[in-house]
């Protein structure tokens, strides 16, 4: 074997071997992902069809009745306050860093958008319970009459749009960087303003890339387990309004693996939800790809 | 007028939402440090936890730590054992087959962004499949592949701008060379490498939701790949839920340990890609 | 100043970082009349042109001194107002940069910004300057569609014909057929003899050739100096530097 290792032929075969191996799983890896989600959650399509599985809100794990609609609706109302909350926030940003930002500003929000990006999402859910949560209760909350404990849609919401505002950032300040400073000096000696630039060419250009940047942080939020989880509240009902308590899919996954073995189908169930976000992420995903390549045409 | 007016108002926006996002990571880190740094101490770091110790008797999180470690470690070395060489293998051997390219980069980006909690959920059908039990084995495969697309994307945006790559993939085209094509194309962008393999290390250690089901949890520090291994934000998680609150300023100690080290992991990626483009901001 | 001086650059100097780009720049350029601004790539024209609207505001580590005049109003001044100076200058980029609009729209974009929205009015200018550059044959029945959609030379006229449209008083071109082909630079090379009439053109090149051809004033620089200006006729039958000389017989490159 060592002479063979020393062999530069054998070497090499073995070397390519090696990554023909590595790329054929990693290309393979997201039907074995899917495909294996399908398998174990199979037992649930049996004796549910899929229309009662994703809109039904009876929850009752005991008597085998699975309805998801409760979790589908949490995701879908966190996910999109988050959204509220930041897409404008990282739209303004990224136009500000790009375009009109001095070298030592650059210095330091490069490095705040890093840092952000990096933190681990249970150091968000901390400071949602240390910050959030509090301020909800005693500030937002008594300020539109309502009462809550904290825990709710809203901080669920909040920490969940602070967690993807580096990540959208990033993608937005990219795409406004890829627009040839040409088009800026254009318009500039045209007699535009500089505000009148973006407003008319900058953001038109960048529309699509826009779009889908929101789209990926969509993705990302409707995922993101742990910091949502530790405020959002986890009560098995439809929120009425940002003070409630939600459930989001992801929440009932992580909450739940302990008891999964005890009740039968209950496992297949958490990995019907595991594939309800594989699918929605992916799908969700790859149409945005799709707009930033069609548009790349242009 | 109207003109200026309208300009100043979406300039003032512009200047409130940066105001914002370095408020908040301010607020963040102060939050957590204020009420963490109390609690954390020397038998913090070095102690494991002993009986009573989520009644607030003595001990510490040595046993996350160290599990943390372990498992990131490992992640990280096995997904570059995969990851490196298939991005090696896309910017050397694919360059020129535009289409197989672009859609290998497609099937990553969208692995890219499946949560962590669908890796996790994964894993757990994996490790039944396999019949293995929560361990640090099992943890160690679920975070390598929630790592792996992390790892060869940024890999690949490295080597992708490396101009050299170009050209040795055109010199080996009959793949004779690939050997010294790979030798050059890895030693030119070794540092952008490190960092991708840094930042790869920071989601590994940061990240609760896959390991929640596969890598168990327990007070011990682990010595085989077969024992169960307790994760740094794992264990601020549980601790946070205790209704003891000496438990619960552990917590936020805990979590001042988990920022110092992603800290120290972004400021050593820093000053490597610093190195490594020296055009960038 | 002289009478029919347009432009003229005092003492300009102009750092990149710690880099000196441009060194004491003096220059006048003649009114209605081509100049051409001559010189190997790398020596500095394009930032000296693009110094003359100001579009240098919007680079990283730029630091200039020194004065630019245009009908004796600084525009490196401080107080100076960037937009209604910029109005003056119609720009022609190395490739065309048509906006993300329709062809329309391209035209009539600097009026618009003006504060020009009266339909009729902007349909009959949009018209006329694209007929001016001669496009308006080729695009009359398809004003809708967006201008990236045409050819490099057509987008280029389209460029000139949008700069155009905002009654500029100076056109400056940097290497404005490069990525053209020969015919379309041919169309351009024509226009600005015709446009010079009415309008002070400054023109960067490398192609000596072209100079040659249409120049009524040249200003050699190299290495981020000014080395020779005067009147063509004069500057290539009689240079009175040894560096122009060496340029002009094939020295450089």
């Amino acid at each position: 074997m060592i002479v063979l290792f020393y062999n530069r032929k054998t070497k090499n075969r073995i070397s390519t071997a090696w990554m023909y191996i590595a790329i054929s799983f990693v290309v393979l890896l997201p039907f074995i992902l899917g495909l294996g989600l399908y398998f174990k959650s199979s037992l649930l399509f049996s004796e549910n069809s899929l229309g009662d599985l994703l809109f039904s809100k009876v929850w009752k794990p005991s008597i085998g009745k699975f309805g998801f609609l409760t979790f589908i609706m949490g995701s879908v109302w966190v996910t999109f306050i988050a959204m509220l909350i930041s897409a404008p926030i990282c739209i303004f940003a990224a136009l500000s860093i790009t375009q009109y930002s001095k070298k030592f500003y650059l210095k330091i929000i490069h490095p705040v958008i890093d840092i952000l990006a990096g933190l681990p999402s249970v150091v968000y859910g901390v400071w949602g319970i240390i910050v959030v949560v509090p301020f909800i209760s005693t500030v937002i909350a008594p300020l539109f009459g309502a009462q809550t404990m904290g825990y709710s849609i809203l901080a669920g919401a909040i920490v969940l749009s602070v967690m993807i505002i580096p990540f959208i950032l990033n993608i937005l300040i990219e795409i406004f960087r890829t627009i040839p400073i040409e088009l800026t000096e254009a318009s500039l000696s045209l007699g535009a303003t500089k505000w009148e630039t973006i407003k008319y060419v900058l953001l038109k250009k960048a529309l699509p890339g826009i779009i889908a940047s929101l789209g990926f942080g969509l993705a990302r939020a409707f995922g993101e387990t742990m910091a949502v989880l530790m405020v959002v509240g986890n009560m098995v009902q439809i929120p009425k309004n940002v003070f409630d308590a939600g459930y989001p899919l992801p929440a009932l996954i992580a909450n739940n693996y302990g008891e999964m073995l005890s009740i039968p189908k209950y496992e297949s169930a958490l990995m019907f939800a595991a594939l309800i976000l594989f699918v929605v992420v992916m799908v969700f995903n790859a149409l945005m790809r799709m707009l930033i390549v069609r548009y790349d045409k242009y | 007028m109207l003109k200026k007016i309208e300009e100043i108002f979406f300039r003032s926006l512009m200047l409130i939402s940066n105001l914002l996002i370095v408020s908040v990571l301010v607020i963040i880190l102060y939050s957590i440090f204020r009420k963490g740094l109390g609690a954390l101490n020397w038998e913090m770091l070095t102690q494991r936890p002993h009986g009573g110790y989520y009644y607030g008797k003595e001990g510490g999180v040595l046993n996350a730590i160290v599990g943390s470690l372990y498992l990131s470690f490992g992640a990280t070395l096995l997904a570059t054992v995969i990851g490196v060489p298939v991005a090696l293998f896309m910017n050397v051997y694919l360059v020129k087959r535009r289409k197989i390219l672009n859609f290998i980069r497609f099937l990553l980006d969208l692995i890219w962004g499946v949560p962590s909690i669908v890796y996790g959920a994964f894993g757990f059908g994996l490790m039944v499949f396999l019949g293995i039990k929560t361990s640090l084995l099992a943890g160690i495969i679920t975070v390598t592949l929630f790592i792996l697309p992390i790892m060869i994307r940024a890999c690949d945006e490295i080597l992708k701008t490396s101009p050299l790559g170009l050209l040795e993939a055109a010199l080996s085209l009959g793949s004779t060379k690939t050997e010294t094509s790979f030798r050059v194309v890895l030693i030119q962008s070794f540092s952008g490498i490190v960092t991708a393999i840094l930042l790869s290390f920071g989601r590994a250690i940061g990240d609760a939701a896959s390991v929640l089901f596969t890598a168990g949890y327990t007070d011990s520090i682990p010595t085989s790949l077969n024992e169960p291994a307790a994760t740094l934000p794992l264990s601020i998680f549980f601790q946070l839920s205790s209704p003891v609150p000496e438990v619960q300023n552990r917590a936020y100690a805990s979590a001042v340990i988990l920022i110092i080290i992603i800290l120290v992991i972004s400021l050593l990626s820093r000053a490597l890609s610093k190195k490594y483009h020296k055009n960038r901001i | 100043m002289n009478e029919n001086t347009k432009i003229k650059v005092e003492h300009l100097d102009l750092y990149i970082g710690k880099q000196h780009i441009l060194k004491d720049i003096n220059i006048e350029i003649p009114e209605n009349k081509l100049t051409i601004i001559l010189g190997p790539s790398g020596c500095g024209k394009t930032t000296l042109l693009k110094c003359m609207n100001r579009l240098t505001d919007l680079y990283h580590d730029v630091k200039i001194n020194g004065s630019i005049f245009i009908d004796n109003e600084d525009v490196l001044h401080t107080k100076t107002d960037v937009t209604e100076i910029r109005k003056k200058m119609g720009l022609l980029s190395q490739r065309p940069f048509p906006l993300p609009m329709n062809i329309y729209n391209n035209v009539a974009y600097g009026l618009k910004i003006s504060g020009r929205r009266n339909k009729k009015a902007l349909d009959a200018r949009v018209e006329n300057y694209l007929k001016q550059v001669n496009l308006w044959d080729e695009v009359f029945d398809r004003l809708h569609e967006p201008a990236s959609k045409l050819s490099i030379g057509q987008q280029q006229r389209l460029c000139l014909a949008r700069g155009l449209a905002v009654d500029p008083e100076i056109i400056l071109a940097d290497e404005p057929t490069s990525a053209l082909d020969p015919i379309s630079s041919e169309t351009i090379e024509r226009k600005f003899e015709e446009l010079k009439q009415q309008y002070t053109i400054v023109m960067v090149t490398h192609i000596l050739r072209q100079a040659r051809r249409i120049a009524d004033y040249v200003i050699f620089m190299y290495m981020g100096e000014v080395i020779e200006q005067g009147p063509a006729k004069e500057f290539f039958e009689n240079p009175k530097m040894e560096r122009t000389k060496a340029y002009l017989q094939g020295a450089f490159n």
